[in-house]
């Protein structure tokens, strides 16, 4: 290889700084979304490498679902204190105390859905204009045809037929007051490409990820964790097993696999010889084959 | 590890794919997915499933490329659709454009940044208006690639001649364009012959398979590494207690190679000084190239903020307010001669006026039709502007980073015309 030639994993690193910046450049007052999940993290990590040796020129948000697996906000809390960055919480029980949102009835009401009214609400409480999400084309269908700069009108909702062409490294992101914009500076990676920057850049993940003993429920082919927001069906039971997550969300939706990867050189290995997509793991892309494509035509990421 | 040790020294090859779905396009990006093991099990049965549900035989891998459900529901494909995978030498990027009636917009949108753009041509009916019509495109968007694949040779016997006559069809065609390397592959998408394995039915073929192509074409001098051109995307400046005084201009350098100590002029305001230092998060480099996005710092105090550009004093792009365009429309909203739109180039942002129409571009004969100067809809056309600040570029032909330009429509704030600059 020449010496001026950018390995594939530096050039999805210039490419999504490039993204950044722009939306920095570009926006009067930008948020990025953080979840807590290894796509979030990377992006933070980004974001951090994008402004240096200034601080993140905009805040991070936080959906809280309520139903957050305890381990994700103790490191999204030791994250933020180590940095030193500015993160907002938005809480889902507030948008129900407040009638804007209606909880799900059934034996795994998630929360998930709800998450796009608060996600909407905190929006427009704070007057963003844009918000940057960690979503990757290659998760899902209707993602493989999501711009980075992906227009919203004012409901934040996704119309497909109507997306502006997106040519070179041109973005544009104009828009009339009262909309805004969602980034995705990752669109390009891939899981592989998620995993091997983690460990390339040695970034700190939630011990979720790794392999750990957990007590699960199998529920139509999902293992979902034990936690106070799952009630059990008849004939089901508490089983414990070594298990990690792939992704992480709410607990009542986002299933856990079974797995002794240890390391990220394991998870590598695994993800290497998986032949299941991250996502088949989530409850919530199961409940249709469009589930995400309406979502998103809500509003949702 | 050896298998992390090679993921982190791949290279990225983006491509592009030309065709419509009966000269089976998505059937070759199926079994380049499928073969690399990029289709996961849980997809399949998806896709196994509606292909049920459809009432048709077999897997349909044409579903696996159309992602919305109002595409499914109509079996059209109405925008451009990326996908990833992987070999142990390269990562690719495929823009999966469409080839209907829509073509020319989402086929200029997914070449913009491609290094490699795939026309597939069926064996049996050989060189047709749409394939000069891609290869317009491919010419005209400056893809450094191309690959012809022949494709459903097992319907015409793998036979020789029939390749051979496409070949010298689509030379005679092409030596009218700018294409400067292309590759003839005779294929079967459906029966796997020199897709990734070589095939044993065409033994008079000797060139490489598809995969082989993919994986070694060399794609180091796809960027320009001469013209040094560094536009200011956005300026950091922490003001904190470490960094009181810092004061860093941040963007992707877009040609050229760029060294501590190296001396530059600052467009427009034609100040000199040097460069001091080049920070990354990761500690100061010694030299930055394109396609990397950095930070530099100065060693004089001077005005600088996003659209400037800084540069090489003897070897500067133009900065000129008349320029002429080669535009491709986007929009249902045709031209408007005389009409006023916001112009993006590399960081700038600026107004322009549509002064002329010069030609239309019949794409399909080549014809440059100066008479017509009605611009809609997928409409190609060499149109010349005034805008109202100097750009600081460079021609298409030479970087295709400093040579492009996207107009906005004022009234819409949609992205209207992509345009090469002549």
């Amino acid at each position: 290889m020449s010496s001026y030639n950018l390995t594939h994993l530096k050039e999805l690193e210039s490419e999504a700084i490039f993204i950044l910046r722009e939306v920095a450049a570009q926006f009067e007052k930008p948020v990025m979304l953080f979840s807590g999940g290894k796509d979030s993290i990377i992006m933070f990590h980004l974001a951090r490498k994008a402004f240096y040796p200034g601080k993140i020129p905009f805040p991070l948000m936080h959906v809280d679902t309520g139903h957050n697996f305890p381990e994700t906000l103790k490191f999204r809390d030791r994250l933020m204190e180590e940095t030193g960055e500015n993160l907002i919480v938005k809480y889902v029980q507030d948008s129900i105390d407040r009638g804007t949102a209606v909880e799900e009835i059934g034996l795994n009401p998630s929360r998930n859905g709800l998450q796009t009214v608060t996600l909407l609400e905190g929006l427009e409480e704070g007057k963003y204009d844009c918000a940057m999400g960690g979503a990757r084309r290659d998760e899902e269908k209707a993602r493989a045809k999501e711009r980075f700069f992906s227009h919203r009108d004012e409901f934040g909702q996704w119309d497909p037929k109507n997306q502006r062409p997106e040519l070179w490294n041109l973005f544009n992101g104009r828009k009339r007051i009262g909309e805004h914009f969602r980034v995705f500076p990752i669109s390009n990676w891939t899981e592989m490409d998620v995993w091997q920057y983690i460990l390339h850049e040695s970034i700190e993940l939630p011990s979720l990820y790794f392999s750990h003993k957990r007590e699960v429920v199998n529920r139509d082919g999902v293992l979902l964790g034990k936690c106070d927001y799952i009630t059990l069906k008849d004939g089901e039971k508490w089983e414990e097993k070594t298990v990690r997550c792939r992704t992480i969300g709410d607990m009542t939706c986002t299933g856990v696999s079974e797995s002794t990867a240890k390391t990220l050189e394991d998870i590598i290995e695994e993800v290497a010889s998986t032949r299941i997509t991250e996502r088949g793991g989530r409850a919530d892309d199961k409940r249709s084959e469009a589930a995400m494509e309406d979502r998103k035509k809500e509003g949702y990421f | 590890m050896i298998e992390t040790k090679g993921y982190l020294d791949m290279e990225l090859l983006r491509f592009t794919t030309a065709g419509s779905v009966d000269d089976g396009k998505s059937t070759l990006i199926g079994r380049l997915l499928y073969d690399s093991k990029a289709i996961f099990e849980d997809q399949m049965d998806i896709l196994e499933e509606t292909s049920k549900q459809r009432g048709e035989e077999g897997i349909n891998l044409a579903l696996l490329t159309d992602g919305l459900r109002s595409e499914r529901e109509q079996g059209i494909t109405i925008d451009v659709a990326y996908r990833y995978f992987a070999t142990p030498k390269r990562k690719f990027i495929i823009a999966d454009t469409p080839g209907h009636i829509q073509y020319t917009r989402n086929m200029v949108t997914g070449a913009s940044t491609a290094n490699l753009a795939i026309l597939l041509v069926d064996a049996r009916i050989g060189v047709i208006e749409q394939t000069k019509r891609h290869a317009f495109i491919a010419s005209l968007l400056q893809i450094p690639h191309i690959a012809v694949c022949i494709n459903k040779m097992d319907l015409v016997n793998y036979d020789k001649e029939a390749y051979e006559k496409i070949k010298s069809d689509f030379q005679r065609f092409s030596a009218k364009l700018e294409i400067k390397d292309v590759h003839f592959i005779p294929i079967s998408a459906l029966h796997g012959d020199n897709v990734v394995d070589r095939s044993s039915r065409m033994d008079w073929y000797e060139g490489s398979t598809l995969m082989h192509l993919l994986e070694n074409i060399h794609i180091g001098s796809d960027h320009n590494h001469v013209d040094c051109r560094f536009p200011v995307q956005f300026v950091i400046r922490p003001q904190s207690k470490e960094y009181p005084d810092y004061r860093g201009y941040s963007g992707r350098v877009e040609g050229g190679v760029f060294k501590e100590g190296d001396e530059i002029t600052v467009l427009p305001s034609g100040f000199t000084s040097k460069i001091k230092s080049i920070d990354t998060f990761d500690g100061p480099i010694k030299e930055a190239f394109s396609p990397m996005s950095i930070c530099m710092t100065l060693e004089d105090d001077i005005d600088i903020s996003r659209g400037d550009m800084l540069v090489r004093e003897n070897n500067q792009p133009n900065a000129e307010q008349d320029i002429d365009v080669m535009i491709c429309w986007m929009n249902e909203r045709k031209m408007i001669l005389r009409g006023k739109y916001t112009i993006r180039h590399t960081t700038q942002t600026a107004r322009c006026i549509v002064k002329d129409v010069k030609y239309k571009m019949d794409i399909n004969t080549l014809h440059r039709d100066e008479e017509d100067k009605e611009i809609g809809l997928n409409d190609i056309g060499r149109i010349s502007i005034r805008t109202t600040k100097p750009l600081f570029f460079d021609s298409y032909r030479r970087n295709r980073n400093t040579g492009s330009i996207i107009l906005i429509d004022e009234a819409t704030n949609e992205t209207v015309a992509a345009g090469m600059i002549i």
